[in-house]
């Protein structure tokens, strides 16, 4: 649903991200919702600020990952989409 | 993991219904709290919560939900919000919109309170005032609404659903997306506490529900990306039970307006449990060992058909406080589970309390019972 993707993705009011201590973990804090957050995740989330573009976001990972961003594009857009459908995101 | 605890697998909790209050404005018949409500003079104070918030976020809390009663009847409630906020927990205001007026919420905002909760009762002033006990509540929730909304923060608005406002679960979420809520909570009242005492007042027909049930359904897709719909199941009229509070002692605890801990916010309908209170001992302690917590931890404590059941741990035999309602042993498969020995009777219960010609709430705090209109 790449239609439902904002172009300069926020976190929705009222969900943030926090880390767990206990679980050790990042997790996405949101209305009864706690999502845990594996791998790049919470390098992406930390990024959607409202700022910047998805493709912004996708190059600044490329270079933190040293990957190719048309390689990893789609992983990103595919997270924040579905992430937009849960409304965590806006 | 936790703390290097191998004495036990026991997770840590992930949630804190935190009822600062019994006291409310609004009278409910379906409210949650027990019928015996905690006394004003017996309230925690402001410091003892911010206690219990640090201890709770230091055992893996990490939401806490400021309820009641009506949390805005205590004065004392942004002060409260700002224990939260430091303890590092994600704070949510679970409220009527009673008491709150736009600089109140403003405070509560700078406190840093993350989400906000409002009830309504449904879609209409008249009934939905009717509904609440409280004239002109309806119209101040719309204007409240309006308030959270300018000052930025999130808003979820919850209805309890039951006979008087089932037909119009539709029209209920189209009112939250108006007001520019976040999520609805489309809430098929549960029967305990108040609800159990007005169940034949408020349930509705099969019938009913399943019109309900469709109508949900049918808008759901319209709403994708734009308003989280979370339902709460009618389970009377259910073939499974819900995994009630995600299992007993396993992901979150309640802590009334007194300080004592319970497992889930109807506990205190089991004879014989004993809670252990804040005043007393430290919250993982109590976690960990009390009683309470411990008497349906897990699955050594089920009987047949729950006991070797492959859904055990998935639905971990419904929910106690319904079992000892319905069945009155909390050690008995929820009757809203087809495999339990009562599922004709809670059926036989609902269709029964659904026809009756009872139309009368007992509003709690209020002595006498009001005809409805």
């Amino acid at each position: 649903m790449p239609d439902a993707l904002p172009e300069r993705p926020r976190l929705a009011p009222g969900v943030r991200l926090h880390f767990d201590k206990t679980r050790e973990a990042w997790v996405l804090l949101g209305p009864e919702r706690v999502i845990e957050t594996e791998g790049p995740a919470s390098d992406i989330l930390s990024r959607c600020d409202g700022t910047r573009t998805v493709s912004q976001i996708v190059d600044e990972l490329a270079v933190l990952y040293t990957a190719e961003a048309s390689e990893i594009a789609r992983d990103v857009e595919d997270m924040l989409a579905e992430l937009a459908a849960k409304r965590m995101l806006v | 993991m936790s703390h290097g605890d191998t004495r036990t697998e026991l997770p840590a909790p992930l949630g804190l219904l935190a009822e600062l209050t019994h006291r409310c404005p609004l009278a409910c018949p379906y409210c949650s709290n027990p019928l015996a409500l905690d006394d004003r003079s017996d309230e925690l104070d402001a410091a003892t919560w911010g206690r219990v918030f640090r201890e709770a976020a230091a055992m893996g809390v990490l939401q806490v939900h400021l309820s009641g009663g009506e949390p805005a009847s205590r004065r004392d409630l942004v002060e409260i919000v700002a224990l939260a906020r430091d303890a590092g927990l994600y704070t949510n205001l679970i409220t009527s919109a009673i008491g709150l007026d736009r600089s109140r919420l403003s405070r509560l905002k700078d406190a840093g309170l993350d989400h906000v909760q409002l009830s309504l009762q449904d879609v209409q002033a008249a009934t939905a005032d009717h509904i609440a006990g409280y004239s002109g509540a309806h119209r101040r929730k719309l204007s409240f609404a309006e308030a959270v909304h300018e000052l930025g923060l999130a808003l979820t608005v919850n209805a309890v659903i039951h006979r008087a406002n089932i037909d119009h679960v539709s029209a209920l979420v189209e009112v939250a997306a108006a007001l520019g809520a976040g999520r609805v909570e489309i809430a098929h009242a549960q029967y305990y506490g108040w609800a159990l005492r007005n169940r034949r007042a408020l349930m509705p027909t099969r019938d009913q529900v399943m019109r309900a049930m469709q109508e949900m359904e049918s808008i759901r897709p319209r709403y994708v990306g734009r308003l989280v719909i979370d339902m709460v199941v009618p389970d009377y009229y259910a073939r499974r039970p819900k995994a009630c509070v995600g299992g007993w002692g396993r992901r979150s605890l309640n802590v009334t307006p007194s300080g004592r801990v319970l497992p889930c916010h109807a506990a205190e309908s089991i004879p014989g449990l004993q809670f252990w209170s804040v005043l007393e001992r430290p919250l993982l302690e109590i976690w960990r060992r009390s009683p309470a917590f411990q008497a349906f931890r897990g699955t050594d404590w089920m009987a047949e058909p729950c006991r070797s059941c492959e859904m055990r741990e998935i639905d971990f035999g419904g929910c106690r406080c319904q079992a000892m309602a319905i069945t009155g042993d909390p050690r008995a498969t929820d009757p809203a589970c087809e495999l339990s020995s009562h599922h004709e009777l809670i059926q036989a219960i609902a269709e029964q309390d659904a026809s009756g010609a009872v139309e009368e709430y007992v509003y709690r705090g209020r002595p006498t019972a009001i005809p409805i209109h």
